[in-house]
């Protein structure tokens, strides 16, 4: 809109295309080369894996900035209006950190509750514990 | 004292000027900031979707292989990860430049320009729920996923696959290791040929077909009723049919214990059929908005109105947010 004329608005968005396209094979790439697709091996390894989520993270984020700016044309809307629209979703970020943070816990919690009930049946079999010190404490009085 | 009052009586005027309407002061329409806003709030219900669906998948010790879960595609094509998904990540692309065009045809005033491009941008849009529809067709019947049973399970630790028999696989694709993604398969007693008739079609077995072929001759053999199966299952010697008909594989582990396959974390499949749904409906519901505005395009509606082809513009705004949150689904659930 407004400076553009005709012509070079069609030209931008063939390269929009071009653009999005590109981006999406280099993601599709990446993910395959972290999965062990490209070389076998790789899936192992942790620096690879998190190193690949990252770059597939940012290149998702652009494509998302391009869209709204190109697309939607974002670029050409007031400050106030770009500010109002963009912001609120910073909040967003303290979301993930919290509730990715929530979920690990839960993990953890799960993992601990499944290893007490191990030691617990692991007890019961062994005569000793509780019962004993129970039969004890009876005996004494 | 006169250019004091002079000054307050400007303030004061502009002041009612600002406040008696008709100003946009984010030089938009109502109709155009009243959608981005939507699409705001819209862009924090997907957010909190797909949050949910990682803080879930980190909560749980492990979680299904997006590439070996989303590694099918029509026309027979097997062991091909991420190929169909990324092809219907194109049709949102194209069907998203196409609406751009549209949308400049649009304060080009037009008219055909306007419906050609909607039109094609309908056609994408389509295609893309002709795919999901196969996805999800592909996932239930052939896979049996549903929103409360997840047969993709992952592998913790490192091992070798039992033969149907009960003897110890000596295949070099029964091998495994921690991270490994399995598919749990439902026995299929009267599949002659169909989907698992691979003899005839000139390939290889693989060693997993080979254990299915004689896991089901077994099931056959054995005469159970297939409605009624005990709630523990039956046990077989290389493998458990639990009491839903599906045929749980034994294997062996490194350090010597005896295992079958379970299914994966539940949450994977409503989660995945929610979200991808919940998409799929903005996706349904932007094709008919597109083509409503299509037919009132073309019946020549927008050429009479004063503020001419804005609501092109508005659906268009709506449309790029549709691929906008497909690209966070598409990272997501098929990327990471």
């Amino acid at each position: 809109m407004g400076h553009h004329n005709y012509e070079d608005a069609k030209k931008m968005v063939w390269k929009g295309c071009a653009v999005l396209a590109i981006v999406t094979l280099i993601e599709v790439f990446v993910s395959l080369f972290q999965k062990g697709h490209i070389i076998a091996g790789l899936e192992d390894v942790p620096a690879v894996v998190i190193i690949a989520a990252l770059v597939i993270g940012i290149l998702s984020i652009y494509k998302a900035y391009y869209i709204i700016y190109n697309f939607m044309h974002m670029a050409q809307e007031v400050p106030g209006l770009r500010m109002s629209v963009l912001l609120p979703t910073a909040l967003l970020i303290w979301g993930m950190i919290a509730f990715f943070q929530e979920g690990n816990s839960w993990g953890e919690r799960r993992e601990l509750i499944k290893e007490k009930d191990r030691v617990e049946a692991e007890d019961a079999i062994k005569p000793q514990g509780m019962l004993l010190k129970k039969i004890e404490t009876e005996k004494l009085q | 004292m006169a250019t004091n009052t002079a000054a307050h009586d400007e303030v004061h005027e502009n002041d009612q000027d600002l406040w008696s309407g008709g100003k946009q002061p984010f030089k938009a329409s109502y109709g155009k900031l009243m959608m981005w806003y939507f699409l705001l709030s819209d862009a924090f219900t997907f957010a909190g979707f797909l949050i949910a669906y990682g803080a879930l998948r980190f909560s749980s010790p492990t979680w299904p292989v997006p590439d070996f879960v989303f590694s099918t595609a029509p026309f027979g094509i097997h062991h091909a990860p991420l190929i169909f998904v990324t092809f219907m990540s194109f049709l949102l692309i194209l069907s998203s430049v196409t609406m751009v065009r549209a949308v400049q045809e649009g304060h080009r005033e037009n008219q055909r320009g306007v419906v050609f491009w909607m039109f094609l941008t309908v056609i994408g849009g389509a295609g893309f729920l002709g795919c999901q529809a196969w996805e999800w067709t592909n996932l239930i019947y052939k896979e049996c996923m549903t929103v409360n049973r997840n047969p993709f399970g992952t592998h913790t630790d490192k091992g070798v696959y039992l033969n149907a028999d009960g003897s110890r696989s000596t295949a070099e694709d029964d091998l495994f290791k921690p991270g490994m993604g399995y598919l749990i398969h439902h026995a299929h007693l009267d599949d002659h040929g169909g989907g698992h008739s691979h003899g005839d079609d000139g390939h290889e077995m693989t060693a997993e077909e080979k254990f299915l072929a004689d896991a089901n001759a077994t099931v056959a053999a054995a005469n159970l009723d297939m409605a009624n199966l005990p709630e523990a299952g039956v046990d077989f010697p290389g493998f458990r049919l639990n009491n839903e008909g599906f045929i749980q594989r034994k294997f062996v582990t490194e350090s010597g214990v005896a295992s079958v396959q379970e299914n994966g974390p539940k949450a994977f499949g409503a989660l995945f059929f929610f979200i991808t749904g919940f998409h799929g409906f903005h996706v349904l519901s932007g094709v008919v908005f597109l083509l409503i505005i299509m037919l009132n395009a073309g019946g020549g509606l927008y050429a009479a109105r004063k503020n001419g082809y804005e609501m092109v513009e508005k659906i268009g705004l709506y449309w790029h947010f549709v691929d906008l949150v497909w690209v966070f689904v598409f990272l997501v659930f098929y990327l990471l």
